[in-house]
Formats: structure tokens, sequence, C-alpha cells
């Protein structure tokens, strides 16, 4: 608990509120069920999903399961390489 | 303070960023309805494309259906084929391009139905061409009506009371049939039904991208989809009637896998240079200069109409080649009915400077009305300032203003110039001697010996009424 509440960066689905055309793929394909429908429109008349904020694993499923090419993108730390502890090059 | 955070950022590739040639103001949406998964196998071929860095490479060719757009999306080459016909132009492309990897994205009414035969045998051949087959199970973009994949008891637009068998047959198991084949390499079926069968689905379409990559052939991967639109589903509805009905009908899996044994088809290098073309046209052996630009020259369009057998199809040849011999470019379209005599029959010849757009003519120049019915049914295309010779048998004829009709008396002329037949040759040396054409007679006399090429006394006697028809003159009025 500690730890991840430290400085460690973590993943994040970028939902697109403009992109999103409701249909709530996302929702039921997230594990952790961080993503919900919001109640407000966007400019094109659709709700769109929203990120509780907190939660995400980067699994990706709502990037694959989303049918709009610009709607979702997920953000996911790089691991830091482990230093070399072997060889030489 | 710590470094900015190293990330990756999983989003879409292999699509363009935005869809500019889609219009309108939402130019970084699809136009797919919410929740379908044309969207979602998009992305993942489009994936799949830029991990391979195949997109140069690629050629992606639109359906008729929802994904008629597909080329709004694909950052590939793209082309947009008739109903069905994907496979032929498919085909084409992956010949004339050996290197290119082709996609053919088509749904089951495409497919399946106008597009069935044209399919079986392109993969019969083993054509290297990528198929994504979406199966929804009915007409999508049209609004629901049932298709050779509509479900056994599915209720559709034109199936009200459900598909029944005894009817309407059984639905079409496209991956099947395929994979019986014996020249596709891989066929599989595939769906979005849960997170896992999509990543199963994922691996198929690389897979699939792979052997393209590698020129091996044919590939075939159906993927099951419902129109959540025309079905009114949910997504959750939608995934669940895929997995509980369509997945049953129709099993997922691979049906055929011919990769390891597989070495790449090479086709031969195309070979498109002049030389090459004018072999394969019988254009090198013959008289066919090549046309000259030449802007300065006005285009003519010239009709010939009358009935079957009058031969105005042969004079419009005569004349079409006589116009290639002086180097013009030059069009012969000819419109005819089925009777071998009698019938109408004309041609639009359009002779030009430069190249020809279209050969259709709606504007003419120059008309040649062999009877009174061509007469009637073209006059009023003439321009002003135009010309009409009509044969002169036709009797009275009252020409629309601002255009010159003349009678030409074509059997007198064809007779006193020494062959009575050649009518259709006398009415052509009369409009050579109008002027209205600017060709050189020369290319007149080549023409014609060429078109009775062989025979000889027959050249000589057309040639002949051709001069005679080029000196006459109209009686004065």
């Amino acid at each position: 608990m500690s730890k991840t509440e430290s400085n460690t960066p973590l993943p994040y689905p970028a939902i697109n509120p403009l992109e999103c055309k409701a249909c709530g793929r996302c929702i039921s394909a997230c594990p952790k069920k961080v993503i919900a429908m919001g109640t407000e429109l966007n400019a094109r008349g659709y709700t769109y999903a929203k990120y509780a904020g907190a939660g995400c694993i980067g699994c990706l499923n709502c990037f694959y399961v989303c049918p709009e090419p610009n709607a979702i993108a997920v953000h996911v730390p790089e691991r830091k390489k482990a230093p070399a502890t072997t060889g030489v090059g | 303070m710590e470094p900015a955070m190293q990330e990756k950022v999983i989003q879409t590739r292999g699509l363009y960023k935005t869809f500019p040639r889609k219009g309108g103001a939402a130019q970084t949406a699809t136009h797919y309805c919410p929740g379908c998964e044309h969207g979602v196998l998009h992305k993942l071929i489009g994936e799949a494309l830029a991990d391979m860095g195949l997109q140069d490479r690629t050629v992606v060719i639109s359906p008729v259906g929802c994904a008629v757009f597909a080329y709004y999306y694909f950052d590939t080459g793209n082309v947009q084929v008739a109903h069905g016909r994907a496979p032929a132009v498919g085909t084409g492309l992956s010949r004339a391009c050996d290197h290119a990897v082709v996609i053919s994205y088509q749904g089951d009414g495409d497919l399946a139905a106008i597009g069935l035969n044209e399919t079986i045998q392109a993969a019969n051949r083993g054509e290297k061409i990528a198929v994504f087959f979406v199966n929804n199970s009915m007409y999508g973009m049209t609004g629901g009506q049932m298709a050779p994949t509509t479900l056994v008891g599915e209720k559709t637009q034109t199936c009200p009371r459900g598909r029944d068998p005894a009817d309407m047959g059984y639905p079409l198991h496209m991956a099947e049939l395929i994979g019986q084949l014996q020249a596709p390499k891989y066929v599989a079926r595939v769906s979005f039904s849960s997170m896992a069968k999509l990543h199963q689905a994922r691996k198929a379409i690389r897979k699939a991208l792979e052997i393209q990559r590698d020129g091996l052939g044919y590939t075939f991967v159906e993927v099951l989809m419902s129109c959540l639109t025309n079905q009114r589903q949910t997504a959750e509805e939608s995934d669940r009637f895929v997995a509980e009905q369509m997945e049953k009908e129709y099993p997922l899996g691979v049906f055929c896998d011919r990769t390891a044994e597989a070495t790449p088809i090479v086709r031969p290098t195309s070979d498109y240079r002049k030389e090459t073309l004018d072999r394969l046209m019988n254009l090198h052996v013959e008289l066919a200069p090549d046309a000259q630009r030449d802007p300065s020259v006005r285009p003519i369009n010239v009709k010939m109409a009358g009935f079957g057998g009058q031969g105005v199809l042969s004079m419009g040849v005569i004349l079409t080649r006589a116009a290639c011999q002086s180097g013009r470019f030059v069009s012969w379209y000819p419109s005819y009915g089925p009777e071998q005599r009698g019938g109408t029959a004309n041609c639009a010849v359009v002779i030009a400077g430069e190249p020809i757009g279209s050969p259709v003519v709606s504007e003419t120049d120059v008309l040649v009305a062999m009877n009174r019915p061509s007469l009637e049914k073209f006059a009023g295309e003439v321009k002003p300032g135009g010309l009409i010779l009509y044969n002169a048998d036709i009797g009275a004829f009252e020409a629309p203003e601002g255009v010159r009709a003349l009678p030409v008396p074509v059997h007198e002329i064809a007779q006193q110039g020494g062959n009575a037949r050649a009518t259709n040759v006398a009415m052509l040396g009369v409009m050579a001697g109008t002027g209205a054409l600017d060709l050189p007679d020369e290319f007149y006399a080549q023409a014609i010996a060429h078109n009775f090429a062989g025979k000889e006394k027959v050249i000589q006697q057309n040639q002949a009424v051709f001069t005679f028809a080029r000196q006459w003159q109209p009686p004065k009025a």
C-alpha cells in the first residue's frame, strides 16, 4: 500500500472524452472495474467512459476492445532495467 | 528531482491519425456505430502492419458494406472495389506487384453471396491475399437483410419469422469451405467475444500477415461479429450473441495451416515497358504509331449511326484507324443490339490532340446518319455549328438551328465510284471532302487497305470509291 502511494509511476488509460461513443466495451473488459460510464455528454452527443483515477494494472484490455482508434491510449511505465550484475558486455 | 517518467504509450498504430477523406465534422472518429467491432479489427490489422513494418508494402481493398470506407482509416495503399469483386482485384494487384501485401477486407454479403465464386477461385489458386472476412450473420449496411451466413431461426428484415432451412437453406460455413481446398496456407475462424478469444484473434491476424510478408500464399481469417445496430444489442449482448449463438454454428479454430511446409510463391516480375505491352497487344507488327500530343488540335466528336449491316461500325473503324495513323489520339466506342443484321448500331469516334477522357459522345460535331431513326435520334445532340451528313434516301429532313445538314446520295456515289456496296466508304469520302476532320487523304487510304487486308481487289475498289466520293460536290441549291 505504502509503496504504490509513493512516487512509483503507475499505468493508466487515457480516455479521450470527445472520441468515446459510450459503447461500454472497455467497462466490461476492465478486470479491476476502474472504468465507468460518465453522465455528461461530449460535443458529439455521447456520454463517455471515465477512469476512476487509480487501480489500473496496464492490462490493455480497454485498449484492445475499444473500437474507436483515437478513444483510448494506455500509458504504461517502463520498468527500470535491473543493473547488469554479470558479464562485461 | 526524479528524471522524466519513462513510459510506453499503447495506442492505435497503422491507421491514420485523422481521417480527412471522411470529411464532415468528426474527422477523428470512425463512421462505425458505437460498439461495432469493425474498429477492433481495423486496430488489430493496423497494429500488426505497423509492427512488421508492412504499411508501405500493403494495399487494403475496401469492400462494399459498412467497411466500404476502410480507406479512410488504413495508412496503407488503398483501393475500393465493386461488391464481391475483391478477389479479382486482389489477384490483379498481387500479380502485378509481386512484393505487395494485399489485404481483402470483406463482409458476408460481399464475400459469401455475390462474391462467393471469385472467393473460392482465388483461394483455390492460392493467390497471395490476406482475406479478413467479417461474418456478422446479415447484411448490416443495408439494414439487416438475410445473408448466406444468417443463423437457422435468426430473424432478419427479409426472414422476419426466422431463417427456415427448408426455404432458405443453411448457414454457409466459409472457413470450412475454404479450409478444405488444397492451396490456402492458413484458414482460421476467430471472434472477439472474450478477451482470451480476442488475443487468439490477434495472433491469427498477425500470422496471416506474416504469411503475406513472406509471400507464402493465401490466408483466410473469418471474424465473427454481431451487428449491434440491426440486432438492437448492447455491447455485452452482442458478445453473448457471438459466444452463445454464432460460435455454436460457426466453431472457432484453425481449419488449415500449411505454413510449416510453405515456400514463397515468386511470380515473374511485371514488365510494363511500352515495347513489351506493344508486343502483347500485337501493336509492334501493325502500323500503329504513337499518338502525338498537340493541344492546338480541337477535339472532334463524330457519331455514326444506322441499321445493322449498313457498315456504320466499319466506317467508324476506318476513320479511327486513319486518325490513329495520322498520330492523333482516338477512340472508337460502338453500341449495337444482338442482331447480326437489322437492329440499330452506332459508334462514337473521338479524335483529339491529347489523351481522351471518355469515349462517350453526347455532344456531336459531325453526325453521320444512314437511316431515319438514327437521324432523328441523334440530330438533337449535334452542336451549333456542327455538321450532319445523312443518307439522301431518308428524304426530307429539317436540320436543327445552326446546324448544317447535307443529304448524301451514297448509293449513287458508291455505284459511280465503282462498288455499289461501298456506301459506308462513300459516306466516309464525302465526310473527308467536307474538311470537317482535317485528316490527310493518305491515312484514309492506308486505313481502307488495313480494313480489307488480304483482299486486293476489294481494297482497290473501296479506295476508288473513297477517292470518287472525296471529290463529290453537293448540287448547288
